[in-house]
């Protein structure tokens, strides 16, 4: 279960950190996604893997901690309004450089 | 009067929310609304001060939660400090904004509120993770306003801007799920008295939150190799908003201070990222003075020499003394008042200059050079650290503070490439130029704000003397995390 889930935050964060290096807005965004969803994933895991637990104390044995759900939870909202904002600011980008290079480079010059 | 600790965060929030409410083109309204939450902030953060002052930690439980457990907002003599310099620095910036500059795009008033809420909230949590939401509402309001005003070189900067501060905040989140999932806990003080107690495996993750989150904060703060975002940002910006944004770059350098100097300050832990830190600084200091050098435009120039200043700074940080923590915090004053007037002189030159606008080419005179040459020149004299304004007194402040022969090198190196560039830059915009700026053309209102902030160069060069005693103080409460720790929890800080 832990290597599982380790496996797959180093996957999400190393594909997020690769398509962050990229030239164009657009998988620059799609990099910062996966990033975002690597990082909530180990904010969820920093509270301990417990399966089956109510996140209620005594209802259950040995409850789950809900800080790190409720963190999560923040973390997810504030990363869904960034990258929508990220999405608009790159959109108008395109529109008043005509390139989506993250620089502003023509389509002519290095990409 | 105990919610009053509240009020810095609640007034911005609900102008803000108001202003944001308020659909129709009603911008006089609006000026109203922002200037007046705006001129509030000063009693609150007056009335603040005095309750710090008496040495008293004034600690608000959110919901009335205990503390581990609720969020916290502790109010010491740092936090009150900083608040009083956000509003100082605050009202200066929105009536030079609401001249005309709040017209070239949509809700400025309102992003300008948010952005207060959000460095306030910053400044006064005493939690991990409340922290990175202030972090979050400061930053989203700030990528509205760097793109306040349209243009291409605006939306480029800005970009890279709300890339690398996402990255950022990832960072950041990643340091607070190690920081709970080695102590569980995210209030500060509790925090500290729990990661002292630590050991084995679990000191190095907590190792790794601390320097992640330095990483982040160094990014706020713009130290070496995390700064090149801000010369691009701030120089793009409308002139009030960098005015403003000159506190930011201090909300990194606050974030640093309290987490390394709190939530990092006993155990094994101690001393955490203290040389890092020191060496940074100093490379900042370094690589700003020559980008001051090289700017080709005045608001490049003011940009390196805030990214200069944080570079002082943080060396006066990492020196970890109540002293140099005084003489720091004098400095940041002095600093940050004075770049946020320099970004608005920045833009007042720039107006009367027509396609040049702050390019350093000679060509016309600026609208009433006499008077803008004389504010150049106290802020440029103040910057750059000469006697007698207030930079002189505060880098021979940090200078006794930290008797580095290394650190004195480079401060006063620092400080001559700038005082070059600086004056290469004054005498093309204003003994270079052609015809007589006619000085009725200056705005009234505007050229207030300017001197307003200028003023305060030589005022606290008089005033030296208290406020200098003042930050002294409020170090020598910075340097007792133990207090803190105590106000918070209600027990004793342990070894701390």
């Amino acid at each position: 279960m832990e290597a599982m889930l380790a496996v797959m935050i180093a996957t999400l964060v190393g594909s997020g950190v690769y398509l962050t290096l990229r030239a164009r807005t657009f998988p620059v965004i799609l990099g910062i996604t996966l990033l975002s969803y690597g990082v909530n994933l180990f904010v969820f895991v920093s509270g301990r893997l417990k399966l089956d637990q109510v996140p209620v104390v005594g209802v259950s044995q040995s409850p789950s901690d809900p800080l790190p759900q409720a963190l999560v939870l923040t973390a997810i909202v504030i990363g869904f309004a960034m990258t929508a904002f990220l999405v608009v600011l790159a959109l108008r980008g395109q529109g008043e450089m005509n390139s989506d290079h993250v620089d502003g480079k023509s389509d002519g010059e290095d990409g | 009067m105990e919610h009053l600790i509240i009020a810095p965060i609640l007034i911005p929030a609900f102008a803000g929310m108001l202003l944001l409410l308020e659909v129709r083109e009603r911008q006089r309204l609006r000026r109203i609304t922002g200037l007046l939450a705006t001129l509030a902030l000063l009693p609150v953060a007056l009335g603040l001060w005095q309750q710090a002052a008496s040495g008293d930690i004034g600690v608000y439980q959110l919901g009335d939660w205990r503390a581990p457990f609720g969020i916290v907002l502790v109010l010491d003599k740092l936090s009150a400090l900083m608040l009083m310099l956000t509003a100082v620095l605050a009202l200066p910036a929105l009536i030079y904004g609401s001249r005309g500059d709040d017209r070239r795009g949509a809700n400025f008033h309102g992003l300008f509120q948010l952005q207060l809420m959000g460095i306030n909230g910053a400044f006064l949590t005493g939690d991990l993770f409340n922290l990175f939401v202030f972090f979050e509402v400061l930053l989203i309001a700030s990528y509205g306003l760097a793109l306040h005003g349209r243009g291409p070189a605006r939306v480029g900067g800005g970009i890279h801007y709300v890339v690398l501060n996402l990255i950022g905040s990832a960072l950041f989140l990643v340091a607070l799920g190690l920081a709970y999932g080695t102590t569980g806990t995210l209030n500060m003080a509790d925090f500290a008295v729990k990661v002292s107690e630590l050991e084995g495996n679990s000191l190095d993750m907590a190792r790794l939150a601390g320097l992640l989150m330095g990483v982040v904060f160094g990014l706020k703060a713009a130290l070496f190799p995390l700064y090149f975002w801000l010369p691009t940002t701030y120089a793009n910006a409308t002139a009030p908003v960098a005015a403003l944004f000159a506190i930011m770059t201090k909300v990194g350098i606050y974030a640093i201070a309290r987490v390394y100097g709190l939530a990092f300050s006993g155990g094994p832990l101690a001393g955490l990222g203290r040389d890092p830190l020191w060496i940074l600084a100093l490379i900042t200091l370094v690589l700003a003075s020559v980008g001051v050098l090289g700017a080709r435009r005045l608001g490049d120039v003011v940009a390196y020499l805030l990214v200069m200043s944080v570079g002082t700074l943080v060396a006066g940080l990492a020196w970890t003394s109540p002293e140099a923590m005084g003489a720091m915090l004098y400095y940041l004053i002095h600093s940050t008042l004075v770049c946020g007037g320099l970004f608005l002189l920045a833009d007042l030159v720039s107006r009367g200059r027509g396609e040049l606008a702050d390019r350093l080419e000679a060509g016309p005179a600026p609208a009433g050079r006499g008077l803008l040459g004389v504010l150049f020149f106290i802020g440029a004299i103040s910057v750059v650290g000469l006697p007698p304004l207030s930079g002189f007194v505060g880098k021979v402040a940090l200078m006794q503070a930290v008797p580095a022969p290394l650190y004195w090198l480079f401060l006063l190196a620092g400080g001559l490439i700038a005082m070059v560039g600086l004056s290469r830059a004054g005498s093309t915009l204003f003994w270079r130029a052609t015809g007589d700026g006619d000085e009725r053309r200056l705005d009234g209102p505007r050229l207030a704000a300017t001197v307003a902030l200028l003023a305060t160069a030589p005022a606290l060069a008089i005033w030296g003397e208290p406020v200098l005693r003042a930050c002294l103080a409020v170090a020598g409460q910075w340097s007792q995390p133990g207090l803190y720790i105590q106000a918070v929890l209600g027990t004793q800080g342990g070894a701390l």
